[in-house]
């Protein structure tokens, strides 16, 4: 079904579309948006600055800027999907040339009052573009080699912008996000499976031009492998993360050692306990039963996502709901693999939760996204 | 663009059905992240949680304070101060550079010093605090304490250092510590953790070095929590540790003192021994070296004044120096000869002045010969001849076995660096050591006390004392330890006819009381307290035919160091001995001039406890001996001169 078709007397209008908000969504986000508050007033030693209080300040602009996304007609966001799927790619591209160094990888544009990052932005954008354009190709005509290419170059451009920053994760989710768009769409499982062969030769690739001159990842990244397939090789360099990660993880037992009390965290033996490695703190302080508590959190978010979709007859509304919980899901699944020494340390952040501007406020404008499809579902 | 409903429917269907299956797929995924975060808790928890405390809890140790030790009365001869130093954290400081500045305006700041800081802060992360002024007094502290407000990152420390009031007056009994080199731990096995901390003094010589594992004591623990960087966070819980074992010597700190003064800046030794029970009352040697330079490390300059000093301060000359005991050694013959029945007191010899033996002349001190001279006499004026032609009966098997008794060639278990064996030589001995055999010659020099035969000064202590008391003592310096005594062995007789010892002990007696005895200018007056003493020259060179042709060169026209070991030793009272007294002055000249009025005067000096009365002197000597007891500068350990004002 289009919009032309169904009823846009049902839909509510005016204030009114605030009672039809997905209210029990946006109350997860909040709770898991909270976890992220204490703990990063935990690992500050007890303090509000540097981090929680500006993570609380980007988290009610948050707010207000879903709040605003959710009120316009998810029409209108199908029709600008491919304006914001090119300008997105327009800013990464300008970080290619603009973009100030940090970290060892170009990532962000600084725009005075905060620092985007346009892979961010092209997270979201990607989900908006494939939504549209399986929402406008026939159906019948999902499978057909040429409208596969189509959604295919729409997926590589920007992950191999992104790739060249290098900042494999975002590459990765990339990918996996939109594979999940246009698995969803209803993409013969074969094409799938012959990706899913090429991606093991493409590794296979990756490892065999380790030290050539075509060395596809930089050195560090490598190493990170490295250290990821066998930690213990290097307990005090490159293996020091995720050594201490599983440590900070393992000690918490049941319990954890109590609020504020995680030794790891606190006597920073813990890296960037602030982003990246913030779910082990969690881990440490609050246990078992803490860090299964916000994996469940999360998992309603994706189980009220994934209903709401499904709910909506809407074709780009619930390609884009999908989407949006698939990326929002490989955000976590990633970050804490990474934590547990299940995955290589590749820099994703835990949505919601990590401290950062650019993530928050992204994740903030997709969920906006999502209510604006829930609230003018047709009905 | 109109769709047809149907496929409408179709299409929404695959769509649900695929949602499914990705929102089944991730809450599949989510269960597999619940089961290794399972795995990880719970049943890791022990081993992970004990990871954690390894890290974040570091064990420190907390250096104990160092035993002191005291003299016989219990006065400080080695104590532990407060050592004052100023540190500097360069994280704190901000510009470093700028707050050294402003604290070379309030304290004199030394630039080795400050390299070795700027060094260390170069090579150190920058909370740890690094040492820029060391030694400093309790003023200098107070200085930088009023202005701590104005130095970020300086703190005034308070440690513990060792102290040695006494200064050079025990630097060869006690000895030093000093900071703990690699070569230090190179000699001991297994080393205790407390000698890993940089600068730890451990001791270097003398008892600090022999009694180091006592005196240490034990390392008390805290445990700290440090954070990634190893910063400390807090301290956890403390366990103090013990000190080290108080010693007390059998040294009386006010004789040593005044035998250290008298000794002054010769190269000499006395040494002072209770002849009954062995303690040890005096061990002097000079000149000395003030053993509180080597407690920080000593400094090149020092150092080297030290080693190039022809004095050599650095040896301990009482008990590692061995010399030829000269006539000193006399007695041994004798009570040899009168063993074996081969001599008796009142048989006399003729002494022209030389002795012809296997053509080879052998001559008396006194070229003109003493005439006939029997025992007493022999011994009274030291007629070498006499015991010459004693040596040639008895033999030097004899004269090995009875040296033996009075301990020369043993060494003494004392807690002394270098403790010297000496020398008692026999056939043996030269058959091993020399490839050669033992011939006639080599007996008469020994008689004397020459050729051969070496002595320690402690030695020659420990035989004076087993001549005086006939007893086998042995020398002792430990006299308690943490307040327990020191166990005595009572001393066995040393088996020789206490008639042959009489005698021996008269000639003694007129060597230092007879008007013709060597020594008789270093009587002592007092007649409770008459001495009885040998005097001894030993040569240290070779006196040629020719030079005794044309006269043999008098020692005042020799070079220092070619010039004859002056030697005495004694006991005293006569009556009743007490003490028995060996004092060598190296190259001094003749044992009469140069060693027996030191000996004498360290004799009054001990029998009294205090600075003798003038009567006790020869009356045409008491002017003199006024006059040097008042310039003498004997250390006292209450006015003991310090750097280190004490508030």
């Amino acid at each position: 079904m289009s919009y032309l078709e169904y009823s846009v007397k049902h839909v509510p209008t005016g204030p009114r579309k605030i009672l039809h908000l997905n209210w029990p969504l946006l109350l997860l986000v909040t709770a898991v948006a909270s976890v992220g508050f204490l703990m990063l007033y935990s690992v500050a030693g007890g303090s509000f600055s540097p981090w929680a209080e500006p993570q609380m300040k980007r988290y009610a602009m948050g707010v207000v800027l879903l709040f605003i996304v959710a009120m316009v007609p998810i029409w209108f966001w199908r029709s600008v999907s491919g304006a914001v799927y090119i300008g997105a790619l327009v800013l990464l591209i300008l970080v290619e040339v603009i973009g100030s160094v940090g970290m060892g990888a170009q990532r962000w544009i600084d725009l005075g009052f905060m620092r985007l990052q346009p892979s961010e932005l092209m997270k979201v954008a990607l989900v908006m573009a494939l939504a549209a354009y399986y929402d406008w190709l026939p159906p019948r005509k999902t499978s057909r080699p040429q409208y596969v290419l189509i959604p295919v170059l729409l997926i590589v451009i920007p992950t191999a912008l992104v790739l060249r920053q290098p900042d494999l994760g975002t590459a990765i989710l990339l990918l996996a996000g939109g594979a999940i768009v246009m698995f969803a769409a209803g993409v013969h499982w074969g094409y799938f499976t012959a990706v899913f062969g090429m991606g093991m030769g493409l590794v296979f690739a990756v490892f065999q031009s380790r030290g050539t001159s075509w060395q596809l990842l930089k050195n560090y990244q490598y190493r990170r492998i490295d250290t990821f397939l066998d930690p213990a090789s290097d307990p005090l360099g490159a293996g020091y993360h995720i050594t201490q990660s599983k440590i900070a993880l393992g000690s918490g037992g049941w319990t954890g050692r109590g609020f504020m009390q995680g030794t790891q965290s606190r006597l920073n033996f813990l890296p960037e306990k602030h982003t990246d490695f913030i779910f082990t703190t969690l881990a440490e302080e609050f246990g078992y039963i803490g860090a299964v508590s916000l994996l469940s959190l999360y998992a309603l978010i994706i189980l009220f996502c994934v209903a709401s979709a499904i709910s909506n007859r809407d074709r780009y509304a619930s390609l884009l709901t999908i989407g949006i919980a698939g990326a929002f899901f490989l955000f976590f699944a990633v970050n804490m693999s990474m934590v547990m020494g299940l995955a290589p340390v590749v820099g994703v952040p835990l949505p919601l939760v990590s401290y950062g501007g650019s993530a928050m406020l992204v994740l903030m404008l997709a969920f906006g996204l999502v209510q604006s499809a829930h609230v003018h579902r047709p009905r | 663009m109109r769709k047809n409903p149907a496929e409408s429917a179709e299409t929404h269907a695959r769509v649900s059905r695929r949602a499914l299956l990705l929102g089944g797929t991730q809450l599949l995924f989510m269960g597999g992240l619940g089961m290794r975060m399972r795995h990880l808790q719970l049943n890791q928890a022990d081993q992970f949680r004990l990871l954690a405390e390894e890290n974040r809890i570091n064990i420190r140790l907390i250096p104990p304070a160092r035993g002191e030790i005291f003299d016989r009365r219990g006065v400080v001869l080695a104590r532990n101060e407060p050592a004052y130093r100023v540190t500097l954290v360069p994280e704190d400081a901000g510009d470093v550079d700028a707050v050294i500045e402003k604290l070379a305006s309030l304290i004199e700041l030394d630039p080795a010093e400050l390299d070795a800081a700027a060094t260390e802060m170069r090579r150190s992360p920058p909370f740890l605090p690094v040492t820029v002024a060391d030694r400093i007094t309790w003023e200098e502290l107070s200085r930088v304490a009023v202005n701590a407000p104005a130095l970020p990152g300086i703190t005034p420390e308070v440690g513990l250092s060792r102290f040695y009031p006494l200064r050079g007056d025990f630097a060869h009994v006690v000895g030093y510590v000093g900071p703990v080199s690699d070569y230090d731990l190179s000699k001991i096995e297994n080393p205790d953790q407390l000698l890993r901390i940089p600068r730890f003094q451990i001791g270097k010589v003398g008892l600090e070095g022999k009694l180091e594992d006592s005196l240490r004591g034990k390392a008390g623990t805290k445990r700290v929590e440090v954070n990634a960087v190893g910063r400390v966070m807090r301290e956890l819980d403390r366990r103090e540790g013990q000190q080290g074992d108080a010693v007390q010597l059998t040294i009386d700190q006010r004789l040593q003192s005044y035998a250290q003064a008298r000794l002054g800046e010769e190269s000499a030794t006395a040494i002072v021994m209770d002849c009954r029970s062995g303690d040890l009352l005096a061990v002097a040697s000079a000149p000395t070296f003030d053993s509180n330079l080597f407690v920080q490390g000593i400094s090149v300059a020092d150092y080297r004044e030290l080693t190039e000093n022809d004095h050599r301060p650095l040896a301990a000359k009482s008990v590692q120096g061995t010399y030829p005991p000269g006539s000193t050694f006399k007695m041994i013959t004798a009570l040899a000869a009168l063993e074996a029945g081969i001599a008796r007191p009142d048989q006399t010899v003729w002494c022209p002045g030389h002795l012809e033996v296997s053509n080879r002349r052998f001559h008396c001190w006194k070229r003109a010969g003493h005439g006939h001279v029997n025992l007493a006499q022999a011994l009274r004026e030291s007629c070498d001849v006499y015991f010459y032609e004693l040596a040639l009966e008895v033999g030097i098997d004899n004269i090995s076995a009875m040296a033996a008794k009075f301990g020369i060639g043993e060494r003494f278990d004392l807690p002394l660096s270098g403790v010297a064996r000496g020398l008692n030589p026999s056939r043996d001995w030269k058959r091993d050591a020399r490839s050669a055999d033992w011939v006639v010659g080599d007996t008469v020099n020994v008689s004397i006390g020459q050729g051969f035969v070496l002595t320690s000064p402690l030695q020659l202590a420990v035989m004076t004392a087993r001549l005086a008391t006939g007893l086998n003592v042995t020398p002792r310096l430990v006299k308690s330890v943490n307040g327990v005594d020191a166990p005595v062995a009572p001393a066995s007789n040393i088996g020789i006819d206490e008639a042959y010892l009489n005698e021996v002990r008269r000639g003694m007696y007129a060597v230092s009381n007879h008007r013709r005895g060597t020594a008789y200018g270093s009587r002592i007056i007092e007649d409770k307290f008459r001495l009885a003493g040998k005097t001894g020259t030993s040569q240290v060179r070779n006196i040629t035919a020719a030079e005794r042709a044309r006269g043999v060169t008098r020692n005042e026209d020799l070079p220092w160091n070619r010039r004859d070991h002056a030697l005495f030793v004694n006991f005293a009272p006569y009556e009743a001995p007490e003490i028995a007294v060996a004092v060598v002055v190296e190259h001094g000249g003749g044992g009469s001039k140069a060693a027996a009025p030191i000996a004498r005067d360290i004799t009054l000096q001990a029998l009294y406890g205090d600075a003798p009365p003038l009567d006790a002197y020869p009356a045409k000597d008491r002017q003199r001996i006024k006059k040097q007891q008042e310039e003498m500068r004997i250390l006292e350990p209450g006015r003991s001169v310090t750097r280190r004002d004490r508030a």
